[in-house]
């Protein structure tokens, strides 16, 4: 079925491409280079795909727990900024304890960011739709204050913070290329919360209370807790992310650090039916498509506008497609 | 309307009915709940089709595929749950849907003063310049009303319209019924009170599991023969019950109120016991309060209560898992909406209450052997009708998903046993089993709590039955079958003794 989403949204990409006067058969080849021709390209592709998965890894449990989280961008920038403080702050200490701990304060920034939105839906019944969105407003406006403001490097006059310290580099593991810790931190996590949410009792609770709040009560389970704890883990994975950006790649913050990492990985999530461990697979496949239109972008002077449309209207796909699975499923059984 | 039949999934809605209705008369369509008389009036309406049968309107076989035919056909309805629009004027709620956008425009005025008009020619007072959301609900009730005749109604529909008013306001609606019937109109009055079929109307059908029993002439008939035709039911089986000495109290309830999710009472101090080995039936018509008193003994909902205690210590705001400790097992009334997960396995839906617990949880990881292990056991011993301990709850029957939510809560070893309507909408031969589990708990020293609208499963199995009415105890007898019909007069609201 994700398959089908994908090739859905190509196609129709392709009439988008040629309506604006480039050809698909052309473009899509260098697409498919953009992310798959070397050693390089597929390790930019898996830079890209790691926030990704582990913010839709983060967004999968809070989707199997009935929540409509739409925050992990917001999260990202929690996590980002807190990862970037401690890690200006705090550089002179060792890698051994500079590393955990940026990586610490961000994933715990995220939880707390992604908890206030969980609270106010728990005592106040306010709409986690609504309040996560405005959240991703206030973290990211409030980032663009910080590197204009108080964090500002000093001599140079860009919007951004000063170097962190080179003991909070993630460590590289595949020279010459980019690639960091920071992707086998997020398979690990993307694991982790798979086991959490199909092996353990806590991720039973989640799941109840996800598909069935009313019977999950009944049965004596802490709704709001859940609510709670899935809001904190899911916040934790996309804080994880943000910090994890910052210390792997650009070893600075900002202003729009993410490009849209906690949007695009809804449909991560969703693609995969909100499976944690398969984000992995969904999450690379995202990061392809980014890397290749990049490419695409470059070389055939694709406006960026028109690489946007595409990665929309694959996302779009992949949502219709899932929300109605069961109708075009029955579509295909009854021809 | 004749031979109609509407089938349900699960269940047969109408079952060959017929009814005919004469022009200028006030007919009453009177049942229990579930016993069809909504869902054959829905089918007249337009709201759902029927699988046979035909509908013969003033001489002519008519076809109703939606309510716009049916109010073409001058047929109108005023649901149990009002069907306008708060933020709206009167006469905006009554134009709804029913002009394009320019006629509205310019014809608000007219219809108002028609409104107006008609309002005061039925003697409704309606002012048809007030915003919904500040009327009563009477007030609303005639808005419908209104609406309904200002579409040229000429046989109204009312769905158990005295549910939602206090007494006052019912006497004013059954006065103006009247006056309308006298102005020509033609009414068919669903409800299940028997005082109201004697005051109101002039002829009255029963429907009982989705068929007529009788139709009658009010002046020929009493309302203890009413209650006779509304609950006396073909026995589908016995069970042998052999008495017991109650033991000491587990369940002491004294003036329990509950409020129901609007914040209205629905239960206005109640109280009773329930003994060790005794099993105490409700009786009532659903929607007299038993939901809002089962989640309150549940723990499910907030309550407010003189005394409360269970095994003898009190309980008060204490949560449901708290509650399970002191030994208190609910089977709920609405298995989908809070008994099972339906996406869930069986295995899965047997952990719900203790998956956090040893030995389905170790360390905090799921014991999937043990689970297993013990979902094949129960699936064996309570008859589980499946294809293993993995298929999904939303494939069984509806008898098999009980039967999981019974296995899982018998498992609990009750010491007082809270059932709520156990075999609603399940098939005869699982209903025989669960209600033999029922007095198995009983002559296990269980005290059980027993809430159902079927009377003949409360006089099967119940030792004492109170009858619940308006969220009031309003009589108490024992389980003694000559008894039946003066609990089907309680049950209507009739307060006197027979």
């Amino acid at each position: 079925m994700p398959v089908i989403a994908i090739v859905v949204a190509l196609l129709v990409s392709a009439v988008v491409l040629l309506v604006a006067g480039y050809d698909p058969l052309e473009a899509y080849p260098i697409m498919w280079k953009g992310a798959f021709s070397d050693q390089r390209t597929f390790s930019e592709v898996l830079l890209k795909a790691t926030p990704l998965i582990l913010l839709g890894a983060g967004l999968s449990l809070t989707f199997r727990c009935g929540i409509v989280n739409l925050g992990a961008e917001g999260q990202f920038y929690a996590g980002s900024v807190v990862a970037t403080l401690i890690g200006i702050n705090f550089a002179n200490l060792p890698s051994y304890l500079l590393i955990p701990l940026v990586l610490l304060g961000g994933a715990l920034s995220g939880a707390l960011w992604a908890m206030l939105a969980g609270y106010l839906k728990v005592r106040f019944n306010a709409s986690e739709v609504v309040t996560t969105i405005m959240l991703n407003y206030v973290a990211i406006i409030f980032t663009g204050y910080l590197v204009t403001g108080p964090m500002q490097e000093s001599k140079v006059g860009f919007p951004q913070t000063a170097q962190i310290g080179e003991a909070a580099w993630l460590p590289r593991f595949l020279p010459p290329t980019r690639l960091h810790i920071g992707f086998l931190i997020a398979l690990l996590v993307a694991l982790l919360i798979y086991i959490l949410l199909f092996k353990t009792s806590t991720g039973y609770g989640i799941r109840a209370v996800g598909i069935n709040a009313e019977a999950a009560r009944y049965a004596g389970i802490n709704v709001r807790r859940n609510i709670l704890l899935a809001m904190a883990i899911s916040g934790g994975a996309a804080g994880l992310g943000g910090a994890i950006e910052v210390t792997g790649l650009t070893y600075r913050l900002f202003q729009m650090i993410s490009p849209g990492y906690g949007f695009d990985a809804i449909a991560v999530s969703l693609l995969v039916n909100n499976n944690p461990i398969a984000t992995v697979l969904s999450g690379i496949l995202f990061g392809a498509l980014r890397s290749g239109s990049e490419m695409m972008q470059m070389n055939l002077k694709v406006p960026s506008v028109l690489v946007s449309a595409i990665q929309g209207i694959v996302i779009l796909s992949v949502v219709a497609f899932s929300v109605y699975r069961d109708k075009i499923l029955k579509w295909f059984t009854e021809r | 309307m004749e031979d109609i039949v509407k089938t349900f999934p699960d269940t047969i809605a109408n079952d060959g009915i017929t009814i005919e209705v004469r022009s200028g008369e006030v007919h009453c369509l009177l049942g229990e709940n579930g016993a069809g008389k909504t869902v054959l009036m829905s089918v007249l309406f337009g709201l759902y089709r029927p699988d046979s049968g035909r509908i013969i309107y003033k001489g002519e076989s008519i076809q109703i595929n939606s309510p716009k035919d049916a109010i073409k056909n001058r047929i109108g309805m005023v649901h149990q749950h009002f069907m306008l629009v708060p933020t709206l004027t009167v006469t905006q709620n009554v134009m709804l849907g029913q002009y394009a956008y320019t006629k509205i425009l310019n014809n608000t005025d007219k219809v108002a003063e028609r409104l107006r008009e008609m309002s005061q020619q039925f003697g409704l007072d309606i002012d048809p310049c007030a915003l919904i959301s500040e009327l009563s609900v009477g007030e609303q009730q005639r808005v419908e009303i209104l609406k309904a005749l200002y579409h040229g109604a000429d046989l109204l529909i009312l769905d158990e319209p005295t549910a939602v008013l206090t007494p006052q306001e019912t006497t004013h609606l059954l006065g103006f019924l009247r006056q309308l019937v006298d102005n020509g109109l033609t009414i068919i009055f669903i409800t299940h009170k028997l005082e109201e079929v004697m005051q109101v109307s002039d002829r009255v059908t029963v429907l009982r599991d989705g068929k007529v029993v009788a139709t009658v002439d009010t002046v020929d008939t009493d309302p203890r023969e009413l209650a006779r035709f509304m609950v006396g039911r073909d026995v589908l089986m016995e069970l042998t019950r052999e008495a017991t000495q109650p033991g000491p109290v587990v369940l002491s309830v004294k003036g329990l109120c509950v409020n129901d999710e609007r914040g209205l009472p629905a239960v206005k101090g109640v109280s009773f016991d329930v003994r060790e080995k005794e099993i105490v039936g409700i009786a009532g018509v659903s929607g007299n309060g038993q939901t809002e008193l089962a989640l309150a003994l549940a723990g499910l909902t907030e309550c407010t209560f003189d005394e409360l205690a269970l095994g003898g210590r009190p309980v008060m705001n204490v949560s449901p898992r708290k509650l399970f400790e002191t030994g208190l097992v609910h089977i709920p009334e609405d298995r989908h909406k809070m008994g099972v997960v339906l996406p869930f396995t069986i295995a899965e839906n047997i952990i719900l209450e203790d998956y956090h617990c040893q030995p389905n949880s170790h360390h905090g990881f799921l014991n999937k052997r043990y689970i297993s292990q013990h979902a094949v056991m129960l699936v064996e011993k309570f008859d589980i009708r499946a294809s293993g301990i993995n298929e999904e709850l939303e494939h069984l029957s509806g008898g098999n998903q009980q039967k999981v939510v019974m296995a899982r809560e018998l498992d609990r070893k009750p010491r007082f046993l809270l059932v709520n309507q156990p075999t609603r909408g399940i098939d005869i031969g699982a209903t025989e089993y669960i209600r033999q589990q029922i007095l198995l708990q009983r002559d296990k020293n269980c005290a059980i709590l027993l809430i159902s609208t079927d009377l003949e499963e409360i006089f099967m199995l119940s030792d004492r039955i109170l009858v619940i009415y308006e969220g009031q105890i309003i009589g108490e007898v024992p389980a003694d079958r000559k008894l039946i019909e003066q609990v089907g007069l309680w049950m209507a609201g009739q307060r006197s003794t027979v």
